[in-house]
């Protein structure tokens, strides 16, 4: 994969968030979360569902008030303003948009709102509009209902609408979880193009770690309501701060093993543990493609392969590794030499990640 | 039947009456609805079509322009209007705190709302007479003030009120407990005030069923009689209702009369009906999903 | 709850609205009737309903529920699986047909009969010659009850067979199930609450018509006269506790139907069709 590299040459904290807690009746959906945001970041919180990304997502809106915390935007203390005077864009999850309204009443309502003596004027606000249906390329569709618009268009409409209040910061609630698979990958370039050019401090919620990794500059994942890990893309893939993270970003293997000084054992295969490795008896985790394959009589872990199967681009083989069946994946048409169903191979983890056993 | 009704041409696909399906009982269900219907609804209903022309044109004409029955058509449909009306904010706000608050007894008090569904109209018609007449608890107190709520048209409109409001609170009440909560906090992240946010986001969205709730409740209105006859007085040309001069022809063995009265209240309420209905086509058409 | 626009400052406000207008509306006339009724005390309220004139009446009003409700139960649910099961032509304008008696005056559901068979309708010459009487008897008033409650039980199947479409019934004709057998063992199970409701709802309409049922009864006292028209009857003759103990009757039988209706919505409000969840 290729990942976004953390941009540390970016400016001061824009948004930070302390020891927000939050609960809905006896269930806790935050529990003392901290993090913060630089000016102009895309961040993106990833959890599965109940992991409470989406409470803390609104509690940035203002839609939630938190029961212990602080929030603070710039100088300002966030929890003390009420919703309409954040000026935050939020994109709801279904748009949200008033259905009763055409594209450009949509887009305008924010505007639309204000006291007279911040109202722009009319023309003002047909140029805005325009302009807005110009970014998010709905040119032309300003006369339409949101009912005659189709999934993806609406998600833009959502976006040109939120950006028109120019809000201090943009969020998103899993912007493209109600988008086919192949609307949402073109949506998300754009968005990411559009962050650049708008230049807004933007917060994203998704439980698509594909959509988190590929968007990004920081992730921050949540699970429980508890902020497990928070950092770039490559950082978190590469060393998951545990089992969960690492499960969570992508696929896993797992097997048991011993880490005793600087070296690392799992059956009769040993090798440098990782950095940073807890002593004694450990738990190994690792990429099903990221495994070099071995002549039965080399070094490795002893797996018997059981099947092959051709998935799309990729090899999915299925074998017994030190007896427990696995499910390892090879790229490319050709398979590694020697990886035949029936026939035993040596197999090595390249990038193992060891946890202490729990 | 030709053979070729039969057997349809190849190729050609002919519009069927039915389209096919694998359930049985259609013959039987259909035949049965039909022929119930044809004696219940659809035969009676011609004799109402048909009997105010026994006299011709100028028999329907003559009864339509008497002072009383111009008088009594009036007198039903305005009272109906008004009581609708009336309706239409107050059911608004029964529903709103039905759906938006939370108290104890609520659900007690929404039961109570469809009462005037669920309560005879005789009953509800002497009751609210013994009510608001000139002895009755409230009755009495608004003749302090010099108002006669009983046996005059102010008597007929709270009779309408009663009746209609389970009518707008029902339509709208299921709107609003449906409206998006997403759409509301849209606005509100927008910047709307509390205010705008009713007036712009939450009244529009209620508005096709707010309207729905008038018409139904226009509708039960106009037609009503048992709980309006006892307080209504019946003074011709005054507090006299459609429906009761109805009556009064049948009793004086008056059927195309009593016919072209009846014929004319449907015409009356259709047209209303009708025009409701292009409205809310109208409103519609201004984006619903 | 969900926490959108609540209005909380207008809270208080607004519930002590809400119950006013409901109260005095609403609750104040149900109080009346009972306070009216018992007004002289519990052997005046006693006395008037055992006359036989009142036993008559409330003889005569099971009756006509009786003949009224199951008929029309039986039509709700042959029209509701023609309706919701097949797809034809003028599917809507039969639609429109059934729920034509909720848009008519009862007084004009009464009139229709009187101009069919009244002494000058259509057939009252016929029926006169063959010495049948309809209105101003029984069959006349079963027959504007008929009409005045005819949607009811249909216009809670049909919504609701509908929204449950078809699959279940077409599943058990594949697994083998006969028509018959597929009916009752399939559809009127997943009907059956919403039936009960629509016999709920028709039953109270039937026992309590007035208007439709005072145009084809004559109001003869004692033979003609529902419990509805006995009211009247009483009422017009100055017999106020007479006539509040008649009423009270039937605001029994109202309250008896808000409660059943509301278990009901609150029971079954899955099987109910969709306006009738809470």
């Amino acid at each position: 994969m290729n990942f976004r590299q953390a941009d540390d040459t970016s400016s001061a904290t824009a948004l930070e968030i302390k020891g927000v807690s939050k609960a809905f009746g006896r269930f806790p959906a935050l529990k003392n979360v901290s993090l913060q945001a630089k000016d102009k970041e895309f961040l993106a919180l990833l959890g599965p569902s109940g992991s409470g990304k989406t409470t803390l997502l609104r509690v940035l809106a203002g839609l939630e008030k938190p029961d212990a915390g602080e929030v603070r935007f710039g100088d300002e203390d966030f929890l003390a303003l009420p919703v309409r005077r954040r000026k935050v864009g939020m994109v709801f999850q279904h748009y949200a948009l008033f259905r009763h309204m055409t594209v450009a009443q949509n887009i305008a309502f924010g505007l639309t709102v204000r006291k007279r003596s911040e109202k722009p004027s009319k023309s003002e606000i047909a140029d805005r509009v325009n302009h807005l249906l110009q970014l998010v390329q709905l040119e032309g569709l300003d006369k339409r209902f949101p009912s005659q618009l189709s999934g993806g268009q609406r998600q833009r409409v959502a976006l040109a609408r939120a950006l028109a209040i120019e809000p201090k910061m943009l969020l998103l609630d899993e912007p493209f979880g109600a988008l086919d698979a192949q609307v949402r990958r073109e949506l998300r370039r754009w968005l990411r193009e559009l962050h650049d050019r708008a230049g807004v401090t933007t917060v994203f919620v998704t439980h698509d770690q594909e959509e988190a990794l590929d968007l990004a500059d920081r992730v921050a994942i949540l699970k429980d309501g508890e902020l497990v890990q928070l950092g770039a893309p490559n950082e978190v893939y590469e060393h998951p701060a545990n089992p969960f993270v690492f499960d969570f970003l992508g696929q896993a293997c797992r097997l048991r093993g011993v880490v005793e000084g600087a070296r690392l054992r799992v059956a009769d295969w040993e090798s440098a543990a990782p950095t940073g490795a807890p002593q004694g008896a450990v738990e190994v985790f690792f990429r099903p493609d990221e495994v070099a394959f071995a002549p039965a009589d080399g070094a490795g872990l002893a797996a018997e392969v059981k099947g092959v199967a051709q998935r799309g681009p990729d090899v999915r083989i299925d074998c017994l590794v030190e007896g427990a069946p696995m499910e390892l994946v090879g790229h490319g048409p050709t398979l590694p030499p020697g990886v035949t169903p029936g026939l035993s191979v040596r197999i090595k983890p390249l990038r193992p990640q060891v946890y202490a056993a729990g | 039947m030709t053979v070729a009704a039969l057997a349809p041409v190849a190729g050609k696909p002919r519009t069927r009456w039915k389209e096919p399906s694998i359930l049985p009982g259609f013959p039987l269900a259909m035949g049965w609805t039909l022929t119930y219907l044809g004696l219940i609804v659809v035969l009676p209903l011609a004799a109402l079509v048909l009997r105010p022309w026994e006299a011709g044109l100028h028999g329907v004409w003559a009864t339509l322009t008497e002072d009383r029955v111009l008088a009594a058509l009036r007198l039903s449909f305005g009272t109906s209007l008004l009581a609708a009306l009336t309706n239409v904010p107050l059911g608004l706000m029964v529903a709103w705190t039905l759906t938006r608050y939370e108290f104890p007894g609520r659900r007690i008090v929404d039961a109570f709302v469809d009462l005037p569904f669920a309560l005879p109209t005789a009953v509800a018609g002497i009751a609210l007479t013994a009510i608001y007449g000139p002895t009755g608890v409230l009755g009495e107190q608004f003749a302090q003030f010099g108002l006669k709520t009983a046996y005059n048209p102010i008597g007929i409109y709270i009779a309408l009120l009663f009746i209609g409001l389970p009518f707008v609170v029902r339509t709208v009440q299921p709107v609003l407990q449906d409206l998006d909560r997403e759409v509301e906090e849209a606005a509100q992240t927008l910047g709307a005030t509390t205010f705008q946010r009713f007036r712009m986001v939450v009244l529009p969205a209620v508005l096709p069923a707010l309207i729905s709730g008038f018409s139904l409740a226009f509708a039960r209105a106009v037609g009503e009689y048992g709980s309006v006859i006892f307080i209504a007085g019946n003074m011709p040309l005054k507090s006299e209702i459609a429906p009761l001069l109805i009556v009064i022809k049948l009793e004086q063995y008056d059927y195309a009369g009593a016919a072209t009265v009846g014929l004319a209240m449907l015409v009356i309420s259709f047209g209303a009906l009708l025009g409701v209905n292009f409205l809310q086509i109208f409103l519609a058409r201004r984006g619903r999903a | 709850m969900n926490p959108t626009l609540r209005l909380p400052g207008l809270a208080p406000l607004m519930l002590a609205a809400t119950l006013a207008v409901l109260g005095v509306l609403i609750v104040l006339p149900l109080g009346v009737v009972f306070h009216q009724a018992l007004a002289k005390g519990l052997g005046a309220y006693i006395e008037p309903l055992t006359h036989p004139d009142a036993l008559h009446a409330i003889r005569l009003t099971l009756t006509v529920a009786a003949i009224s409700v199951p008929l029309n139960a039986v039509f709700g649910v042959a029209a509701a699986w023609a309706i919701a099961r097949f797809e034809f032509k003028g599917k809507s304008l039969l639609v429109t047909f059934i729920d034509l008696p909720f848009s008519m005056s009862p007084v004009v559901s009464g009139l229709v009969w009187v101009l069919l068979f009244g002494a000058q309708g259509w057939f009252g010459e016929w029926l006169r010659d063959h010495d049948i009487k309809i209105i101003f008897a029984t069959s006349g008033l079963v027959l504007a009850t008929v009409l005045v409650t005819l949607p009811f039980v249909a216009r809670e199947l049909i919504p609701l067979m509908q929204d449950q479409g078809a699959d279940e019934e077409a599943a058990a004709l594949t697994l083998g199930a006969g028509g018959w057998t597929t009916f009752r063992r399939v559809t009127l199970p997943n009907i059956k609450w919403a039936l009960l409701y629509g016999v709920l709802l028709c039953n109270a309409r039937a026992m309590g018509e007035f208007g439709a049922v005072s145009v084809v009864s004559g109001s003869v006292r004692g033979v003609t006269t529902t419990l509805p028209l006995h009211v009247e009857v009483l009422y017009n003759d100055y017999e106020f506790v007479g006539a509040f103990a008649a009423a009270s009757i039937l605001a029994g039988l109202g309250l008896v139907t808000l409660v059943l209706k509301t278990v009901l919505e609150w029971r079954h409000s899955g099987e109910l069709s969709a306006g009738r969840r809470h």
